[in-house]
């Protein structure tokens, strides 16, 4: 028998078959529903708006990450999810600019994968909140048709947009200002006026349910953030209609479906723990809440999710479980 | 249908079906044996033989150093040919008695070297136990007759013998108990006896039917002793986990189980206790699991202590062209062998050829917390933080962190998506904990 080469590794010799990049790849390729319907929704505008914002967060990525850190896909996923929280007819170099800044400060900055408190793809948003506050709130009308360029998607960087296209506010909006309420049919299917990825509730559902079950979603987040808006929506609602909303509207308008399945679950950013989990959900969907109804904004998603991003280690420290052994035991003295 | 288990724990691929239905085999002898004075927890053997001594089959060749330590025997009727260091199966080398076997001897039983149970006091029994030179064979091989004489101001209940056997590839104890129930079960009466314990439980996996029903069926109907059939997950066979599965009791971080009342002991080693009491002679040979995608021909064999790897495989057909990394013991916990050379100790349990498909990647990615290891690890424990501390050396933290509750069973390693070597991390900051207890604690 001749002496095979052997390697000489350290136990455990096996190793289960999921890798980050696998797992990173997977959760942008369940995007491509939603990318396909906001397609449908709000035609090229919205593919045009994702790719720019894409393409800020992978250069950024390959100019300030590790070698190869393109690979992974974690910059993949950042830049699909900033552009399907922009409206669709968000200048594009807004977008790109966005992409980089949410890769450079919301990552880079601070290591690089898995060393970043906040979420990079709602870092950039938050900044293109502040920046262009007008821009980022300018909603264009759906459907239409397909070819048909929304908003001033190609303006000059650092010019006025023309904003004088048929835009048509959020359902939250609508109801914020207007006290105007968007029936409920219409928000699951997704047919109403919001940012590229607020659009089928049932998509955005099937697709965590996909993750789900492949195991790279952990469902306590969402379905907590879920019940938390919803039950916070309805109490408020009954104690004043006039200013809150119903539970369905809250759970099924704005950001919500997106921000739970898809932010809210972001592996980086959110507790370890299962029972922090919950906790990090329940507390998110009540600030979605607050922020809505006692807000400036109509929508609050995005800064909910971002300030109880900072509280997560905080919550991995306290729900710890007791360690196997550390409890006070009788010893079986004689 | 009661919980026989523990929480967490990972679930790797069982791979058991190679050789879980192979009769247990006995392999010729080899040309060479080699005997390192060093096979058990404890000090090492004292060495007795000179070089051209001629040793018969059971002479010892080194000396029980003490309490904590076992002789050890010859496996084979042969000439001491050399004395000195021979590569270790863990990787070192110790110093080895190598043996050239004589061909023309008969390798047979001899007069009784140890006495009939019957009639033993409880001395006499442990005396005969440690002169046997029996270990624990499920794989740390800690000396049995120490484990038998458990400090008095402990009072021992229970007797947990321990078939989990949850390391993928392994069937040794499983065959042991499809084949031999009545060893196992005269094991445990030596021991019950020896203990002075009135209730005894073996647990077995689930996934292990046969051996269940063999144990039923060969039960004593005098003695106390229950077969528990218990989830299939590793690392069920961890001794706290076993116990905790059996009992419902957890055993104090840092503490022995014996302060919660239990001893446990391994099912191949009860076989080792009957065998010895039955033959006479001490413990020369162990079952061995010889399995693999990378082997050509998977076995369950009995074989004698002292075969070289090289020889063993070599019995099996040799290994495929595909053969990446020889393993001893099983996948999860095993040490990677790096010299063929090295022998069959006490404590082997397996050897497991995988193959290049099987081993583990070398691309490393960034911890992405996603939690897989906080529920992967049996005693709740986080890896991810715990590998962060391990790679600035803050040892210290870590000791904090309940480092020393680490049994080192790969289950976070085994999850990781990003191939963080985190079971290696922990290995090796208790060595240098161990080195230096106040290391990092400026």
């Amino acid at each position: 028998m001749t002496a095979p080469n052997l390697i000489v590794a350290a136990s455990p010799h096996l190793k289960d078959r999921d890798t980050t990049p696998r797992i990173m790849w997977t959760v942008a390729a369940s995007l491509i529903p939603v990318i396909l319907s906001s397609a449908f929704f709000f035609g090229i505008s919205a593919i045009l708006v994702i790719l720019a914002s894409t393409l800020g967060a992978l250069l950024t990525e390959r100019w300030l990450g590790r070698p190869g850190a393109l690979r992974d896909g974690s910059a993949m996923i950042t830049g699909l999810l900033l552009g399907l929280s922009l409206p669709p007819g968000m200048p594009l170099w807004m977008a790109v600019l966005g992409g980089f800044f949410g890769i450079a400060f919301g990552k880079a900055i601070w290591g690089g994968l898995g060393q970043n408190g906040f979420n990079p793809a709602l870092i950039g948003r938050a900044f293109l909140q502040t920046a262009f506050p007008v821009a980022i709130t300018t909603w264009p009308k759906p459907g239409g048709d397909f070819l048909t360029l929304k908003g001033d998607l190609f303006a000059f960087p650092f010019t006025s947009p023309a904003h004088d296209v048929l835009t048509s506010a959020t359902p939250l909006g609508l109801f914020k200002f207007e006290q105007k309420l968007t029936p409920i049919v219409d928000l699951v299917l997704g047919t109403t006026g919001g940012s590229v990825g607020e659009t089928s509730a049932v998509i955005i559902l099937l697709c965590g349910a996909f993750l789900a079950w492949k195991g790279y979603l952990n469902w306590r987040s969402p379905v907590s953030i879920i019940v938390a808006v919803f039950v916070l929506g309805q109490i408020l609602h009954w104690v004043n209609p006039a200013r809150a909303a119903d539970g369905m509207f809250h759970i099924f308008s704005g950001g919500l479906m997106l921000g739970a399945v898809y932010m809210a679950t972001d592996m980086v950013t959110v507790p370890t723990t299962n029972q922090g989990r919950w906790i990090f959900g329940a507390c998110t969907g009540a600030l979605v809440v607050v922020i809505r109804v006692y807000g400036g904004l109509p929508e609050g998603v995005m800064y909910a999710i971002l300030i109880m991003n900072a509280f997560t280690p905080l919550i991995n420290r306290v729900t710890h479980p007791r360690v196997f052994g550390t409890v006070k035991m009788k010893e079986a003295k004689s | 249908m009661a919980f026989f288990g523990f929480k967490h724990g990972v679930h790797p691929p069982e791979e058991k079906g190679l050789t879980s239905g192979l009769p247990i085999r006995r392999m010729p002898y080899p040309d060479e044996i080699v005997l390192p004075l060093r096979q058990h927890a404890g000090k090492p053997a004292t060495l007795c033989v000179k070089v051209g001594d001629y040793v018969e089959r059971g002479d010892p060749v080194g000396l029980a150093d003490g309490y904590m330590s076992v002789p050890i025997h010859a496996s084979a009727a042969g000439t001491v040919s050399a004395i000195g260091l021979w590569p270790h199966p863990d990787g070192s080398y110790a110093q080895s008695v190598r043996i050239a076997v004589d061909k023309y001897a008969l390798q047979a039983a001899r007069p009784r070297m140890v006495p009939q149970w019957a009639g033993l006091s409880v001395e006499q029994v442990i005396k005969a136990v440690q002169d046997a030179g029996v270990v624990g064979l499920g794989g740390a091989a800690f000396p049995t007759h120490v484990k038998l004489a458990p400090p008095k101001d402990y009072r021992v209940h229970t007797l947990i013998i321990n078939g989990a056997e949850c390391e993928p590839y392994l069937t040794s104890d499983h065959r042991t108990m499809v084949e031999f129930p009545e060893r196992v079960h005269f094991g445990c009466r030596v021991m019950m006896h020896t203990l002075g314990v009135k209730k005894a439980v073996i647990g077995v996996e689930k996934n292990k039917p046969d051996a269940i029903a063999a144990l039923e069926r060969t039960r004593p109907t005098d003695l106390d002793v229950t077969i528990l059939p218990m989830t299939v997950k590793y690392p069920q066979g961890a001794e706290k986990m076993l116990i905790h599965a059996v009992t419902g009791v957890e055993v104090p971080s840092g503490k022995l189980p014996v302060s919660v009342g239990v001893v446990v002991q391994n099912v191949g080693s009860l076989a080792a206790i009957a065998e010895v009491f039955d033959t006479g002679l001490p413990l020369l040979e162990r079952i061995v699991t010889v399995t693999g995608h990378g082997l050509s021909r998977p076995a369950n064999l009995i074989v004698p202590v002292g075969t070289k790897m090289k020889d063993l495989l070599a019995y099996c057909d040799g290994v495929t062209p595909n053969a990446a990394e020889v393993i001893i013991g099983g996948p999860m916990m095993g040490q990677a062998l790096a010299n063929l050379e090295a022998p069959v100790i006490k404590g082997t349990t397996g050897v497991v050829v995988l193959t290049s498909d099987e081993v583990r990647a070398d691309a490393v990615y960034p911890c992405i917390h996603c939690g897989r290891c906080l529920e992967a690890c049996p005693v709740f424990l986080n890896p991810s933080w715990l590998g962060d501390l391990a790679r600035v050396k803050r040892f210290d933290e870590m000791t904090e962190n309940h480092l020393a509750d680490c049994m080192l069973c790969g289950s976070c390693s085994y999850v990781c998506p990003s191939n963080i070597p985190l079971s290696q991390l922990f290995q090796a900051s208790k060595a240098a904990l161990r080195r230096n207890p106040t290391v990092g604690a400026a």
